[in-house]
């Protein structure tokens, strides 16, 4: 990495949003890198959202100090604006506009020249693969196509950080390899990314470095990689003795490996050879209904952390 | 399948950016009613022809006859709803523009939040919506006033003071009621009761279609608080030579400078807090 690549594009310091008597977001700390791709994960209602808004430059904090490309976002959000790319939860592409005249649009809001603007949109269409759908209204194209037109939509003026919120929620697991994909060549481009998201896999998929958040605070921070050698263990022994021997069986279970959870339909056994310990299992005569190893993930980071699982 | 050519933050003229935000979402807006040109254009070149055949030659052969065109001072009826009708027009125009779209814009498709995560600021969004409003109005009052001279209905002289006038009004209203429906959660029937509780009496008692003179005292303050009667008036000192003396028509400006500033500032308010929280 060069000396430019580690220079730091947005720091928050104590970061704080109050509504009314409600904190969404309690003094939080986290810098992000040019080039870096960041995550913050965590459950709805974390927070992630609330700090998506604050680092968007538009939502004014509460409190704390949250500098964004040099710059204070209460003073000079508009200016701040101009060199980041938004990718809402919701889309917001406008319905009564062609998909070409979307990006158009959203790119005359930078003030970027129409000549300019009208190169740009056939290149961004092909990097959205979209290049069929020009013509199209929003409403005639899948969710995994709007998504992608609202990515492509949030590169048009060649943002310095592209923020996605919540990028694949809601689509289809073929439809999420399709952004992921893109979302990579853009990470590979040198693009600095910061994205929220409540899968583990799209973490780990996608993320240099991420926190985990809850209840407004971060609970933890680091590489995905890290973050598992912390506070999981290398392999996880799903073990299901049906719904109402899980617990009084997890104490036996708990001698075979470093730790152990229990889940209401599952205990999980935190392991550095999930195969051994089935085995041992076995061996004790504990006969599971059915049983899984597996790598251990972010989910087991986020469970450790605060006992609650991602997804409910 | 392409990868993008990328130079991080270089493209944008931040300057620049910054400076016309108002001028870009008052394009937008602009491209969006182009998707109701005709409807725009045959309202705006239909409703006038209806109105000055109907009310006009229809109402105001029966009042010049039944007159013997005494009752308003000789002027033939005609060339007394005029400035009524092309004010009215002005006012329905440019209030067109603010109700609906501003309800799309933060309640059903939440546009302004997308237009907001731009170098556009909630206040350049207010002002662009109110300049698409006001050039649709500028639009209504030109097609407006061309039947108008077609019809014999004002003298070709007063035809921009008039066109101002209405205007005027337009706008001054327009910025009261963007105030109310920038700060509307969900519609829930407002632009219904403002219609008809609010836009229908304007309508019918601001010495639109007879002197507001004729009506008892206690329902002229209709007139008195509206700016249709207020823009009315100034139109018929212009056309028909009303001559009220200076400083009323001074009262009727002003009127509309406080509805206006008011209006804008509650607007402004109701927009910086709903797009930054």
């Amino acid at each position: 990495m060069s000396e430019t690549a580690k220079e730091i594009v947005l720091s928050a310091k104590g970061l704080t949003k109050i509504y009314g008597d409600f904190t969404a977001v309690a003094g939080i700390d986290f810098e992000v890198r040019r080039g870096e791709s960041f995550g913050i994960l965590g459950p709805n209602g974390a927070g992630k959202s609330t700090t998506m808004k604050m680092i968007s430059a538009v939502s004014k904090r509460t409190g704390g100090e949250l500098n964004i490309l040099g710059k204070d976002p209460n003073q000079k959000g508009p200016e701040i604006r101009a060199h980041l790319g938004v990718v809402p939860q919701k889309d917001l592409l406008d319905r009564e506009l062609k998909t070409w005249e979307n990006l158009f649009v959203y790119g005359r809001y930078f003030g970027l020249p129409r000549k300019w603007l009208h190169k740009k949109v056939d290149e961004l269409l092909a990097f959205a693969q979209l290049e069929d759908k020009r013509n199209s209204k929003v409403d005639e194209m899948s969710g995994g196509m709007q998504r992608r037109l609202a990515i492509a939509r949030g590169l048009v003026n060649e943002p310095e950080i592209l923020l996605l919120d919540e990028p694949t929620t809601g689509l289809d697991p073929q439809a999420r390899h399709v952004l992921w994909d893109r979302l990579f060549r853009l990470r590979e481009n040198g693009v600095t990314i910061i994205l929220t998201t409540h899968y583990m896999d799209e973490a780990e998929q996608l993320c240099d470095r991420l926190v985990v958040m809850d209840a407004g605070k971060i609970m933890a921070e680091g590489s995905p990689a890290d973050l598992i050698k912390t506070y999981a263990s290398k392999e996880v022994l799903e073990l299901r003795f049906g719904t109402d021997r899980n617990e009084e069986t997890a104490p036996q279970v708990a001698k075979f490996g470093d730790r152990v959870e229990v889940l209401p339909d599952r205990v999980l056994l935190y392991t550095e050879n999930g195969e051994a310990a089935l085995e041992s299992v076995m061996d004790a005569g504990l006969k599971p209904v059915t049983s899984l190893v597996r790598r251990a993930s972010l989910e087991d980071v986020f469970l450790r952390l605060t006992g609650r699982s991602l997804v409910d | 399948m392409s990868d993008l050519r990328f130079t991080p933050g270089q493209v944008v003229d931040v300057a620049k950016a910054v400076r016309g935000g108002s001028w870009r979402v008052a394009e937008y807006r602009m491209r969006n009613m182009l998707h109701w040109w005709a409807a725009i254009i045959s309202f705006g070149l239909g409703n006038p022809v209806l109105y000055l055949v109907s009310v006009g030659i229809g109402i105001g052969g029966l009042v010049n006859k039944a007159s013997g065109g005494h009752l308003l001072g000789g002027v033939p009826y005609l060339e007394f709803v005029a400035p009524a009708l092309l004010a009215s027009a002005a006012i329905q125009g440019v209030m067109d523009e603010v109700t609906f779209p501003v309800m799309e814009g933060f309640t059903w498709e939440k546009y302004f939040f997308a237009i907001n995560a731009t170098s556009v600021s909630a206040k350049q969004i207010a002002n662009g919506v109110m300049l698409a409003a006001i050039i649709r109005g500028v639009w209504t009052v030109i097609m407006y006033g061309g039947i108008l001279l077609a019809f014999g209905a004002i003298p070709f002289t007063s035809l921009l003071p008039l066109m101002f006038s209405s205007l005027i009004a337009g706008v001054a209203w327009s910025a009261v009621i963007m105030a109310v429906s920038a700060n509307l959660k969900n519609d829930d029937g407002v632009f219904a009761i403002i219609g008809r509780f609010v836009i229908a009496p304007m309508f019918l008692f601001s010495g639109t279609f007879y002197p507001l003179d004729l009506m008892p005292l206690y329902v002229r303050w209709i007139g008195w608080i509206s700016p249709l009667w207020h823009s009315t008036q100034l139109g018929r000192d212009y056309t028909i030579g009303l001559a009220e003396p200076m400083w009323l028509q001074a009262v009727h400006y002003v009127y509309f400078a406080l509805m206006g500033v008011i209006g804008m500032l509650i607007v402004y308010r109701a927009f910086v807090r709903r797009l930054g929280e």
